[in-house]
């Protein structure tokens, strides 16, 4: 069981890793793997929650906060990534600020099959755009959220952290 | 109809110290206008989402007047961003559409149902605290001051002339300018804002 529990992958190990890396907004759209963690981002004063209508606008959004001084993280899924290639190019690469990208892994399967074409185009997506990422799955590769906050304050490019957990922890 | 230079000047009269951003053909007058370009910036850089930009500004800077100069067809490219800002409702954001009903920097094409869209009406369905309509300069003269001074998130359409480019690009003449970076880092200097 402590086990079992131990490869879950849990919503608060997120906002922990948030609040330790000074996280001021999350700018998402909301998909169904990510509710339980919105909710608790709702609930914790330290996160102001942008809700965007695309996820391209995350990124421009988050230049504007980044501009400001402040902390964006954008939380989205694999398919909107796919869908946001020029404001990733033009308000993320280009722009020459930090930025944390915490990208839903849709279609994630671990054993290299992958009927979900979301899943598919992922990685080749990240590596024509030479995004570095770091995968997540379980509770105890946490660290490795910190690790993309410490690359991109570093390096002032955008880092993606990819959830590989739709199975497990996300949903109540 | 109005000329955009016009606006521009009509507005730098009530400016302020307010953070100023202009896209799209008409926008590339501001510069030459402004009379404080260290609160001026350009934030362009990928299609359809200057607007995100500015709003991000405004979110993260609440104690700073964030004006955005926009234009439509930048704005159809990313029409949600509407419903964004105004579900986030940042008091201090005035989004002026210049409206030339065209993509007057590709040769003046028509936007999709260029004459019968009406943007305001949007921005107040969308749910913008206060929203105007100008196709007037004596009128837009007239308001633009009290607008200033209301409580944001505030939406002004302005039917505008277009001024259609249509040289080739490698034959368009262009205006020295500050790059994108330079403007971010001249306003941060401005609010004393460091990495």
């Amino acid at each position: 069981m402590a086990q079992q529990q131990a490869q879950i992958l849990r919503p608060e190990t997120l906002i922990e890793e948030f609040i330790k890396n000074g996280v001021t907004h999350i700018i998402t759209i909301p998909d169904s793997e990510t509710n339980y963690l919105y909710e608790l981002m709702v609930n914790e004063p330290s996160l102001d929650i942008i809700s965007v209508s695309r996820e391209g606008e995350a990124m421009s959004t988050a230049l504007g906060l980044n501009i400001a001084g402040k902390v964006p993280v954008c939380l989205i899924q694999n398919t909107g990534m796919l869908e946001s290639g020029d404001s990733i190019r033009g308000m993320a690469l280009d722009a020459g600020f930090p930025l944390v990208m915490v990208v839903g892994y849709r279609g994630w399967t671990r054993h290299g099959v992958t009927p979900d074409t979301a899943a598919t185009y992922t990685e080749p997506f990240l590596h024509a755009f030479n995004i570095n990422y770091y995968l997540v799955e379980e509770d105890r590769d946490g660290d490795r959220i910190t690790a993309a906050f410490e690359e991109t304050r570093r390096t002032k490019r955008p880092v993606v952290v990819l959830v590989g957990d739709e199975y497990h922890g996300f949903n109540r | 109809m109005i000329e955009a230079v016009d606006i521009f000047n009509a507005f730098q009269e009530h400016r302020g110290d307010a953070i100023v951003t202009a896209t799209g053909r008409a926008g590339r007058h501001w510069k030459n206008i402004s009379t404080n370009p260290n609160r001026d910036i350009v934030l362009g850089g990928a299609m359809g989402h200057t607007a995100s930009a500015a709003f991000g500004l405004a979110v993260g800077l609440p104690d700073e007047k964030v004006v955005l100069f926009d234009a439509e067809g930048s704005l159809l490219m990313s029409l949600g961003v509407i419903a964004t800002v105004a579900g986030k409702k940042p008091e201090n954001f005035f989004h002026i559409l210049l409206d030339n009903e065209s993509y007057a920097t590709t040769g003046g094409q028509p936007v999709p149902n260029a004459e019968q869209i009406n943007y305001a009406e949007m921005a107040r369905g969308a749910g913008y605290a206060s929203t105007h309509e100008f196709t007037d300069l004596e009128d837009f003269v007239t308001n633009i001051g009290s607008i200033l001074d209301e409580t944001g998130p505030v939406f002004v359409s302005v039917k505008i002339f277009a001024e259609v480019e249509n040289a080739p690009i490698a034959m368009r003449v262009r205006e020295p300018a500050r790059s994108r970076a330079e403007t971010i880092r001249d306003l941060r200097a401005e609010l004393g804002i460091s990495d």
